[in-house]
This record gives structure tokens, C-alpha cells and sequence, in this order.
């Protein structure tokens, strides 16, 4: 169990830009840490430089307080786990599990208790002599947990470990991951493109785009109060709405606003003009497709409405947009950073 | 994009028999495959037979006439002590050579696998001894070992490993015309298992490797507990096509010693040859080849059943 922290970390490949480009992050003793970001925004290479399996063009690499950037992966006390799970074929998940062990030089009998500990601790005890493709994808990703875990390391570093299960899997995964780090209390570095993932796991959020890092933050934090326009759009779904107005863009969440015939001005609250595009039912919730002129012209407005609520507009009518002022964002026009209200 | 797609009619002349029956693939797939079947029967199918025959018969290349004889050839061959050398020979040679090639395939599949400048011309200069015809590399080979303008020799003298006035008679002598003989057929199957093996690695998802490193696996381990085992499969597919090539080989004795020194590297191919066509007793050349069958017959279902079970990562 460790901190880690890297500094300024820089990879280019070859001449062309940065993949990740300058970022400095800290994972503290026994977070959960979750690198949120697009494809291509530099979080498996951050994940990879963390291993050892690509090398910092720039920057420093720091677990427990100590500098692992000329250390080899296998001498950083780290476990990973891939996408792809990453089991060796040929190998019964047995086999599998006790394969760091035996590159430790462990004793037959020193494996075999630590096999079976991690094994009794992710139930898969009774699959021990199969073989990987006689498993099933959820079955895969706990064996591939418990090869990581049977090396009792530092760290846990996990790329994308649930895009591989099916929709239906991926929630209770999702929910044995969580309990299982926090029984084992082992720093974790999680790698997602997805957010409700990130959201649903992470203590604390980092969310890179483009090689470098635009937020870190609670959950809470990077949903309420995301530091610019690019977090504020890759979190949450339907994404936020952004307008703008008096040379500011400002920005408001689809589940704070209200939609109402007519509104008079408020103090407490910001109206828009707007006209209905759209009803969508999703059970819940509805989705109402709005179109408000702005500044700039036409932008369109997603606004999610409890089901409970009863609607009063449809389609192509014209409807006001009211959305408490706590509850807007204001962002700079041409940086889109947030304006500390 | 406002404007309609032009419509553009194709006429197609339904009365035209020929066309029907083209697009049959009952008719199409015969049709496409009768080259290939008539070139197997003709120099594959009737050779064969033909060699089952005259083994059972007493057949010279002087007459066309010949009567049979049952196992009165098999038994001469049996009794040949050439023979059981060129039996021994072959046996011995396709190991040795197949031995060789496994480690040096494997070297060689890393490189060619490898990203490099220049890779390309690695790739060519590997890929070369394949794509040279045997009787032409073996007349290469044959002037590199000869003993007196042998480079080898030159270069041995020049570094005063050996006295230039008595040169190494490469194929002079047992040991080193075995060597010779061995290193050629070696040579000759390396590309295509270098290949094959290049293949093979690069199938290996490249996250089990990084995996092992992770896993605080050094590279020997990663080398046999990882890369070897996955490798295995394909390897032996490469093993089975050199052994072919290795055991069937007449062309390299045939051109580098003739069989000599004396008996010495005679093979099943160049003694069925020497005494079936030069010595002109057909039925015994033929019943020599028929020894070949069965390694050759193993070999081919070993094949097929690897073939068949392809195991997916």
C-alpha cells in the first residue's frame, strides 16, 4: 500500500504530439482513483508509464515517495490488470493465479496457501483447474483479480477491466470491484472511458482530454462544479447545456430545469425563451429537446423531467426555460474555464 | 443533393446459357479446380502408383517388359548395407538439421517480428535461400566448400587457423561433408520456419507478455513460460514442413558429395536415385523410395490434425 504520485510526466511517440503532455497527479494511500477521458486522451499511457511498460519522455514516477522511473514493472510492486484480461491460454486459471508468485521464487506450499486465499476471496475456488476459455467474461475478470492480488502489491492498476462484460454484468462487476478494494484497501488507478463507471467508483476523479489533466475532484465535485466546458460536457448524461450570454458561457444541468408557459421574471432564477422540439419518454425520466436563440444563434437544450411531473407542453410549442441561479455555471468565452461565481 | 440519382439500367441478356452455368457453383468450383487435380494426378498420383508397382516387380530401365516378384526386391534392398546407411543417414540428417533449424527459426522470428530500420532488407536477405532453387543454391554452396577456392578456407587462413598450404577438404571428409550436408538442408528450410515462427509471434497478443513483465516474470521466464507454449503449435507446423523438405531431399547430397566420402552421406533420396536410375534397377530404387512412405504418411496426418484443431487464444 502506497502513494503515488507522478510529476510533469511527458510521453511523446515518435515526432508527433504529446500523448500525454505534462501531468501532474497524486493517487493517495488506499484511493480509489479513477482516469477519466475520451479514447485517445492519454490515460493508458499514463496507466503504462505508472507499470513501467512505457517509458516517461519527461517527468517522474514516484510510488511510496521513492522515484520508479529506471526500475524495470516487475521491480515496482504493482499489479495490473488489462482489458483483455490478459490470462495465459495455455495456463489452468490455477496455474494463472500462482504465476507471480513463482516469479517471486515462493515455496510450492507458500503458493498454494496464497492461491487458495485469493481464490476463497473472489469465489472462484471451484474453477481453479480450468482453463481461461472455459470461462466466462465475468469469471475471467476475477481470476485476472486474483492474480493481481496474490502478489499483495503496492498498487493496483486497472485499464478498462469492465468493457469486456456484457451490459448486464458490468453493474454487479462494478459493485464487486468497489467492495473488493475497499476489503483489500490497496491504492487503485482505474482506467474508463466511462463516466458513470468513473462516477460510480472513484473516491476522487481525474479526467484528462488531450494529454492533459482538466479536472481532479470528488464526484461530487466534477459533476456540480466542473472545472471547465470540456468536463462539463464528458460528465453526466444527457450532457450540460451550455449558452451564451453577455459574452460568458453559461452552463446548466438537463435535471435543473423547469419548463413552464409564460414565466414572469424572476430573482432567484434565469429564464429562457425556448420551443419545444421534442418529447422523449424513457420511463424515469423524459427527455424534452428544447431550441433557445443565444448569442450566437440556435443551440439546442436537453432537459430531463421526472415522469412524476406532469408536462405541460408538446412539440413545437413555445416554452420557458427557468433554471435557479445556484444552479448555473459560468464559464470564460474563450478559455472555458469556470468563473468562480 | 437536392437532385434525383440518375437511374441507370443494367441489361443483363438472361438467354445466355453460358452465364447460368458459370454461376453454379457445382459447375464453377470443378472447373477452377481441374488444373491443380490434373497436375496432382499426372506428376504426383500415376509417379506414385507407378513406384508401388515396380517395387513389386523386377523392372530395369533397359526393357520395358517386367514380371513380379512379390518381396524378392524388399528383401534385396533389406539386405543392402548402403542402404541401411542411407536409412540411418536420412533419420540422422532430418533431426540434426531440423534441430538447428528450431533455434535459429526461433532467433530469427524475434528479428524479423522485430521493429527495426532496415527491417525490410533483414526480411529479403532471410527470406532469399527460400526463394533460390535448390540444384542452383547447391552448386553455390558446392563452390564455397570446395577445397581450394573455398572462402571459408581463405578466411580461416587469413585469421592462421589453419595452414593455407593444406586446405580443409570440406567434403572430403566424413564429419565435415556430414556438416556440409546438414548445414545446406539447415539453410534451406531456416527461411520459411523463420516465417512461419514470425507469424506465429506475431499472433501472440502482446498484453500477456507485458502481463508477465507485471507479473515480475525476467525474460527466460517470460521466453519458456509464455512465449514458448503459446508458440508450440505453429512451431511444430514449421517442424513437419521442414522435415518434408529434409527427409525427401535428394538434390543437396546429389550436388555437394554424390553420397561420398564413400557411403558416408548417402540418403534414401540419392541412393533410390543412384541405383533406380544410374544403376538402372528400377524395382529396387522404387522399393528404396517406398521407405520414405511411412515417416512421410505420419508427418502428413500430423499435419492435417494440427490443421484442424487450431486453438484459439
Amino acid at each position: 500500500m502506497a502513494e503515488v504520485e507522478v510529476r510533469d510526466i511527458r510521453k511523446s511517440f515518435g515526432a508527433g504530439t504529446a500523448a500525454v503532455d505534462g501531468i501532474s497527479l497524486t493517487c493517495r494511500d488506499g484511493e480509489y482513483l479513477v482516469l477519466l477521458g475520451p479514447s485517445g486522451c492519454g490515460k493508458t499511457t499514463l496507466l503504462r508509464m505508472i507499470a513501467g511498460l512505457e517509458h516517461p519522455t519527461d517527468g517522474d514516477i514516484l510510488i511510496g515517495g521513492r522515484s520508479v522511473r529506471a526500475l524495470p514493472p516487475r521491480a515496482r510492486k504493482i499489479a495490473m490488470v488489462f482489458q483483455s484480461y490478459a490470462l495465459y491460454p495455455h495456463k489452468r486459471v490455477e496455474q494463472n493465479i500462482s504465476f507471480p508468485l513463482e516469479a517471486q521464487g515462493l515455496s510450492k506450499e507458500e503458493r498454494a496457501e496464497k492461491v487458495n486465499w485469493a481464490s476463497e476471496l473472489l469465489g472462484i475456488a471451484h474453477l481453479l483447474q480450468r482453463k481461461p476459455r472455459q470461462l466466462s467474461g465475468g469469471e475471467r475478470q476475477r481470476v485476472a483479480l486474483a492474480r493481481a492480488l496474490v502478489r499483495e502489491p503496492q498498487v493496483f492498476l486497472l485499464d478498462e477491466p469492465l468493457s469486456n462484460l456484457d451490459a448486464k454484468l458490468r453493474a454487479s462487476a462494478r459493485l464487486d470491484l468497489k467492495q473488493f478494494q475497499q476489503r483489500v484497501g490497496v491504492s487503485t488507478i482505474y482506467v474508463t472511458h466511462d463516466q458513470v463507471e468513473a462516477m460510480g467508483l472513484g473516491d476522487r476523479i481525474a479526467v484528462l482530454n488531450l494529454g492533459r489533466l482538466q479536472q481532479v475532484g470528488t464526484p461530487e465535485e466534477i459533476y456540480h462544479r466542473p472545472a471547465n466546458t470540456f468536463v462539463a460536457t464528458f460528465v453526466g448524461s444527457p450532457p450540460m447545456n451550455l449558452l451564451e450570454r453577455d459574452g460568458r458561457i453559461i452552463g446548466f444541468r438537463p435535471e435543473n430545469i423547469e419548463l413552464e408557459k409564460g414565466a414572469a421574471a424572476r430573482d432567484d432564477a434565469t429564464i429562457f425563451r425556448s420551443r419545444v422540439l421534442r418529447v422523449e419518454n424513457l420511463g424515469a425520466d423524459r427527455y424534452v429537446y428544447l431550441r433557445v436563440k443565444d448569442e450566437t444563434g440556435d443551440k439546442n437544450v436537453i432537459a430531463k423531467l421526472a415522469i412524476e411531473h406532469p408536462l405541460r407542453v408538446a412539440a413545437d410549442d413555445d416554452a420557458d426555460l427557468i433554471v435557479r441561479n445556484r444552479h448555473l455555471r459560468t464559464f470564460d468565452r474563450s478559455s472555458g474555464q469556470l468563473i468562480a461565481a | 443533393m437536392s437532385q434525383p440519382a440518375v437511374r441507370r439500367t443494367v441489361i443483363v441478356d438472361e438467354t445466355v446459357g453460358a452465364h447460368h452455368l458459370l454461376d453454379n457453383e457445382s459447375v464453377l468450383g470443378p472447373l477452377m479446380l481441374s488444373p491443380l487435380l490434373v497436375y496432382l494426378v499426372a506428376l504426383v498420383g500415376v509417379p506414385l502408383v507407378l513406384v508401388f508397382v515396380y517395387a513389386f516387380s523386377d523392372a530395369t530401365t533397359g526393357s520395358q517388359d517386367f514380371s513380379f516378384v512379390g518381396l524378392q526386391t524388399f528383401q534385396n534392398t533389406l539386405a543392402d548395407p548402403v542402404f541401411r546407411v542411407a536409412l540411418r543417414n536420412t533419420v540422422v540428417f532430418t533431426v540434426l538439421a531440423q534441430l538447428i533449424v528450431i533455434v535459429l527459426a526461433t532467433i530469427l522470428g524475434f528479428v524479423l517480428s522485430a521493429d527495426f530500420r532496415g527491417k525490410w532488407l533483414v526480411r529479403f536477405l532471410v527470406l532469399l535461400p527460400w526463394t533460390t532453387p535448390i540444384a542452383l543454391s547447391a552448386l553455390t554452396w558446392l563452390w564455397m566448400l570446395d577445397s581450394l577456392f573455398s572462402p571459408f578456407n581463405w578466411i580461416l587462413g587469413e585469421l592462421h587457423l589453419i595452414d593455407v598450404g593444406t586446405p580443409v577438404a570440406w567434403l572430403g571428409q566424413d564429419n565435415l561433408a556430414v556438416a556440409s550436408v546438414v548445414g545446406l538442408n539447415a539453410w534451406r528450410t531456416l527461411p520459411l520456419a523463420a516465417v512461419i515462427l514470425m507469424a506465429g509471434l506475431t499472433s501472440i497478443p502482446p498484453e500477456l507478455n507485458e502481463q508477465a513483465q507485471v507479473d515480475g516474470a525476467g525474460f527466460w521466464k517470460r521466453f519458456f513460460d509464455v512465449t514458448m507454449p503459446l508458440l508450440a503449435p505453429i512451431m511444430m507446423v514449421a517442424i513437419l514442413f521442414g522435415i518434408v523438405a529434409t527427409f525427401t531431399d535428394m538434390a543437396a547430397v546429389y550436388i555437394l558429395t554424390r553420397g561420398g566420402p564413400g557411403t558416408t552421406t548417402q540418403v534414401l533420396g540419392s541412393w533410390s536415385f543412384y541405383t533406380g536410375i544410374q544403376g538402372g534397377s528400377l524395382a529396387q530404387g522404387a522399393a528404396i523410395g517406398i521407405f520414405m512412405f511411412p515417416v512421410l504418411l505420419g508427418v502428413c496426418i500430423l499435419m492435417l490434425r494440427r490443421a484442424s484443431r487450431v486453438d484459439v487464444v
